[in-house]
């Protein structure tokens, strides 16, 4: 079992040509990821990597059934693409391009909530169901299959703990970036919940970062709704206030969104708070032995 | 992308938002002429750099006659004005904003930024004007009022009523107050600004408001559509190596310590500079060199990270995921080669490929290169290696 995405997923990819697209598209594809083609406004017709490519997704959606997209379009226009998406009736967007601006973020996500559709990221790695399909920039073979859940903000620190989970003797079930924008489609809560009724995953490893307020609101649900073991790592410590840390959403303002208060509150709600992000394997196997 | 109070008052200016007259000059003989054309017999000349406190710092002074006004320019043009904000380095002022003075009936704070747990834009008032608002948040939030603005809607008339009733504003001021406020909304919004401050907003004699200060910030994933913004960038107020670093596509920030670090991706690095604490150290420096290193990247990051002579080791943590090892360690080697890096090198460098990649830095044979199987053993030795210690 996995959560979101699994081998019967049929995956669109919006901006399939552009040369993002095509290099993570081919690595998708190598993978066993069911992709069912691509869209490239203007190419419309064509055939790319042995897909054929639409010149809209209300065309892709149509004649081959997409039901999740990947979206690697320049960030002018990232908004737009997940915006038609979700109007397409996509049921999962994920969107990885980074520098989208934050007005256009606003208006998506509530139209994608409108329209019912999840939205992963913008600004992240994607999301990958171990050996069923991997819809993202991440290394495939570090998430080898098992029943450990991963939320994170991060691209590199989510292989990182990964690699630790399946190096303690583990496995993944479903691995999802979230992003490290300031607003951001789908947030802890929300996979939370799904990793708590996936029956193969018996764990959850919840990778946080400084700025915002979302590991908190995440620490208030566990304690009420969780029931499975969580393992979080907060990512800046260290991190001085009112710097900008690499991800637009990494910041502390004022004095709000510090990785102490994040993990203190985690730590009061149950959770298994590691200080070092080399503990996150060893930790989740001391749990489930 | 921050700007400096001038410049917001430019914007404001075109948004029919009242401010003061006022002239910025660069050079203090230029202080009589900007006082004369201004007029009256009260100025307030205001150094321009991109941080908070200046009053206390004396960058802000008050002048009652035109020998004042030369007198206060020619002292501050060209201090090193020192503030909370500022850090003990200070900053250098360049800029020099004098203005009319105003008949303050009453003082405001009146600001604008993103509210990330709602996911739109909230407007804040208080009748704390001219307070450090951090400090009135903390010590007594009931005198914040804050309505949260949907886009879908934006600003609409009960807004500004929430807020005006909050201030305890007469029906008469209220409509001014509105204007205002809707006004102050157009700018956030159409300007991509990810904060505005008016502190203080003034109440003046005519019972009418006036911003008497302005801070602004831009959302810098948005200002592709805003040309007229971009040309408002002091690079003068950012610091040149973070800005070097941007240069290349590299995320940097200077810290304390005496570690280097280079990581691929923002939370890896994040998370190396917190286990290196951890094992008591001290980080140098954040370094993000991208999800995808390459010689370039990795080059260009020793060159910043030795420009800090505090450095005394560096620790490369490297995840290479789609990157292969071996691409890196070749990267790192040609890196070397290019610049000269003479403290210890502390690589680690693991996922793909990562056993051929320890082969080919072994094999190199290079004598401050050491090389670590993992995050802890790589943290450890490089602290290790920082106080002179060779593991």
């Amino acid at each position: 079992m996995s959560i979101l995405v699994n081998k019967d997923s049929r995956v669109l990819v919006q901006g399939f040509t552009g040369k993002e697209g095509t290099f993570h598209a081919q690595q998708c594809i190598d993978y066993g990821t069911n992709i069912v083609g691509g869209v490239t406004p203007g190419k419309g017709g064509q055939i790319h990597l042995g897909k054929p490519v639409f010149g809209s997704v209300q065309e892709a959606v149509e004649a081959v059934q997409a039901d999740v997209s990947i979206i690697f379009v320049p960030p002018a226009f990232s908004a737009d693409a997940v915006m038609e998406a979700a109007d397409a009736g996509i049921k999962v967007i994920i969107c990885i391009t980074e520098g989208i601006p934050v007005s256009d973020m606003m208006l998506a996500k509530k139209f994608v909530q409108k329209k019912g559709a999840i939205l992963i990221g913008p600004n992240c790695p994607g999301i990958i169901s171990a050996e069923e399909a991997k819809i993202g920039i991440m290394p495939g073979f570090v998430f080898k299959k098992g029943n450990v859940g991963v939320i994170s903000k991060s691209g590199t620190l989510t292989y990182e703990a990964a690699n630790q989970v399946v190096q303690a003797g583990l496995g993944i079930t479903t691995a999802i970036g979230i992003g490290g924008d300031p607003i951001i489609g789908t947030t802890y809560i929300d996979l939370l919940k799904l990793f708590e009724e996936d029956h193969e995953t018996k764990a959850i490893v919840m990778i946080g970062e400084i700025g915002g307020d979302l590991e908190i609101q995440a620490a208030k649900y566990i304690k009420e709704n969780i029931t499975k073991p969580v393992v979080a790592f907060i990512a800046g410590q260290t991190a001085p206030k009112g710097k900008r840390m690499g991800h637009a959403g990494a910041i502390i303002a004022g004095s709000k969104g510090t990785a102490k208060e994040k993990m203190d509150a985690l730590e009061a709600a149950g959770v298994h708070v590691v200080a070092s992000p080399a503990e996150i394997g060893k930790k989740v196997k001391d749990i489930l032995g | 992308m921050n700007i400096h109070e001038y410049q917001a008052k430019q914007i404001f200016a075109s948004y029919n938002i009242p401010i003061q007259d006022g002239i910025t000059i660069e050079d203090a003989n230029d202080a009589r002429e900007a006082a004369e054309k201004i007029g009256g017999d009260f100025w307030v000349l205001k150094a321009q750099i991109h941080a908070g406190g200046r009053g206390k710092g004396g960058g802000v002074k008050f002048a009652k006659s035109i020998e004042e006004v030369e007198k206060y320019a020619s002292d501050i043009l060209g201090m090193t004005l020192v503030t909370h904000q500022t850090g003990p380095a200070g900053r250098l002022v360049k800029k020099l904003f004098i203005a009319s003075g105003v008949d303050i009936k009453k003082e405001y704070y009146l600001g604008m930024v993103l509210d990330r747990t709602a996911e739109m834009p909230v407007m804040m008032a208080s009748t704390e004007g001219g307070m450090e608002i951090e400090k009135v948040a903390a010590e007594t939030p009931e005198k914040i009022i804050k309505v949260g603005i949907d886009p879908l809607i934006g600003f609409r008339a009960f807004h500004a009523r929430k807020l005006a009733s909050g201030l305890h504003l007469s029906a008469e001021q209220m409509k001014h107050f509105g204007k205002f406020a809707k006004a102050l909304y157009e700018v956030y919004s159409n300007n991509d600004a990810s904060l505005i401050e008016i502190n203080p907003l003034v109440l003046t004699g005519e019972d009418t408001f006036l911003a008497l200060d302005a801070k602004m910030g831009f959302d810098d994933n948005a200002l592709y559509r805003h040309p007229d913004l971009k040309n408002m960038r002091d690079l003068d107020e950012e610091e040149p190596t973070e800005l070097e670093a941007s240069k290349y596509g590299l995320s940097y920030v200077k810290l304390d310590g005496n570690v280097g670090c280079m990581v691929n991706g923002a939370g890896l690095a994040m998370s190396t500079m917190d286990i290196i604490k951890l094992n008591g150290g001290d980080p140098a420096n954040f370094l993000d060199v991208g999800g995808v290193a390459s010689t370039e990247t990795v080059a260009k990051g020793f060159e910043i990270i030795l420009e800090d002579p505090n450095v005394k080791a560096i620790f490369v943590n490297i995840f290479g995921g789609i990157v292969r090892c071996d691409r890196i360690a070749n990267g790192i080697l040609e890196a070397t080669e290019k610049i000269d890096v003479k403290v210890p090198l502390i690589v680690r460098l693991d996922g793909t490929n990562s056993s051929e990649a320890a082969e080919i830095l072994k094999r190199a044979n290079i004598k401050n290169i050491i090389t670590a199987t993992d995050l802890a053993d790589g943290a450890q030795k490089a602290v290790k290696a920082a106080e002179g210690i060779r593991s």
